[in-house]
């Protein structure tokens, strides 16, 4: 079952960035075929943009976000459970022993870090601090770490910059349409009118979809780290009873970021969760993920 | 010569091949010795650990003469014996550990050393690693046994002599769910 679970999950983020991909390139299409009249160029234009966006965001994406938290780096004598704990699992997990942080917040929530697991960076809060016991402490120590062994902050932040890009040429290409930019000396004459208006709706749609698949990609990685960190600790018990605080608790992280969100362990605005609706949300509902854990 | 080209390349696969196939059987066989050598530090870290723990109850419960024993008992066979026996000798101290802490319970100036606590946390944590090192070790094991006994390395790792690993096997009365009673 938990391997199962494991499996299906990682299926479907493939297919998810597959989908994700070929949107890019779609769109790239698009615009190139609205304003150049041909095949080729959008495409090519849309990898460039990519292969330069991709690493610039790559490379300043983890220390931004410790940044952005307010998080302190801690040592082993400021907190020798939590480092103890953190120890554990990175020797389970197989990866160099991250980084750890601590933010001083009363909301319980915690979020990893590191484009790769030799910068693996792990942030909790005072707050979780406080209120969890070693076992489940275990259990979102390991939901963080496997998110450092999945490479999903790798995923996510290419996600994020998919999105970037797709936003950044679908922006440009309405406004040449608005302005009529490319619309010069009649070399629309062999254009295909529904082809046309396939490409539109492309671009204006585009930004859209990519947001509702790179939302979709959190929440399925959020998931398949449920699942890994009871891989790792053997018991859901641990996770089940943190996520259970954690979802009780009505303090919102105060330093968390729009952009940063989909990084936390658990929503960190509560209150607007209510209001969204599960498309646009980057966590699945705390009631579903608490009910794999008991599947497993 | 279009003959010759076809047979080298058909050579050149297999040899790829065989050597993909040998490498991944080293790269197993060493990831189970780097788990296992995860597993000895953690051991001998915890045999380093006792004395300071057997000291410090000490001073405060004399009479527990008899739990302190049966945890000294058991520490030097961590650092020596088959990694089954240190294995072994682990899963002893880790129940007389229990009584130890168990007995802070009726010292409550026991349980207020703070050097007490540092101590059980120490431990708890080591037992924790020695956890987490054997079950990564029984996947590695297994991951390489698998590849050992598989078509068609099997054939190549008889060639070479690499040997099956045992797993660690946890004793007996560690599976059954423990008895609660109040």
């Amino acid at each position: 079952m938990l391997y199962q679970q494991i499996q299906n999950n990682k299926r479907k983020t493939v297919l998810l960035v597959v989908l994700f991909s070929v949107l890019v390139l779609v769109v790239g299409w698009a615009i190139g075929y609205l304003f150049n009249n041909d095949w080729v160029s959008g495409i090519v234009i849309t990898l460039i943009v990519l292969a330069i966006y991709i690493p610039i965001t790559l490379k300043t994406a983890g220390s931004q976000v410790l940044n952005m938290s307010g998080s302190k780096e801690i040592q082993r004598e400021d907190h020798p459970q939590l480092f103890g704990v953190v120890e554990e699992l990175s020797l389970a997990a197989r990866i160099p022993m991250p980084k750890v942080y601590i933010v001083n917040d009363p909301a319980p929530n915690a979020f990893a870090t590191g484009i790769k697991p030799e910068k693996g960076a792990v942030a909790f809060t005072t707050g979780l601090l406080d209120r969890l016991n070693r076992e489940e402490l275990s259990g979102v120590a390991a939901h963080e770490i496997s998110h450092i062994r999945n490479y999903d902050i790798r995923l996510m932040t290419i996600s994020v910059a998919l999105v970037g890009v797709i936003v950044l040429i679908a922006n440009i290409g309405s406004r040449m349409m608005l302005f009529g930019g490319g619309r010069r000396g009649g070399n629309n004459k062999n254009n295909n009118p529904i082809v046309m208006i396939l490409a539109i709706v492309l671009v204006i749609l585009a930004p859209l979809a990519a947001q509702f698949a790179k939302l979709a990609v959190s929440r399925n990685r959020e998931y398949l780290a449920d699942a890994s960190a009871v891989e790792l600790t053997r018991n859901p018990k641990g996770l089940i009873n943190a996520l259970t605080k954690i979802s009780q608790d009505p303090n919102e992280v105060k330093d968390a970021k729009e952009a940063t969100a989909s990084m936390y362990i658990s929503y960190p605005f509560k209150k607007k969760r209510k209001k969204n609706s599960a498309l646009w949300s980057t966590h699945p509902p705390m009631e579903s993920r608490i009910e794999q854990l008991q599947n497993m | 010569m279009v003959l010759t080209i076809i047979v080298i390349a058909i050579i050149a696969i297999i040899a790829i091949f065989l050597i993909t196939m040998y490498n991944g059987l080293v790269k197993l066989r060493n990831w189970v010795q780097e788990a296992w050598s995860q597993i000895d530090v953690q051991l001998k870290r915890r045999h380093d650990l006792i004395p300071n723990l057997v000291n410090t109850v000490k001073g405060y419960a004399e009479h527990e003469r008899e739990t302190l024993e049966s945890v000294v008992e058991a520490r030097s066979q961590l650092v020596n014996g088959t990694p089954q026996e240190r294995i072994d000798a682990d899963n002893q101290i880790e129940g007389a550990l229990k009584s130890v802490f168990a007995l802070s319970e009726s010292y409550p100036d026991l349980k207020a050393n703070q050097n007490f606590l540092n101590l059980q946390e120490e431990l708890t944590t080591t037992e924790n690693k020695v956890a987490y090192s054997r079950q990564l070790y029984n996947k590695t094991v297994a991951d390489y046994n698998i590849k050992l006994q598989s078509f068609p390395t099997n054939i190549l790792a008889g060639m070479f002599n690499f040997k099956q690993e045992d797993l660690l096997s946890v004793p007996e009365e560690d599976r059954e769910v423990p008895d609660v009673s109040f």
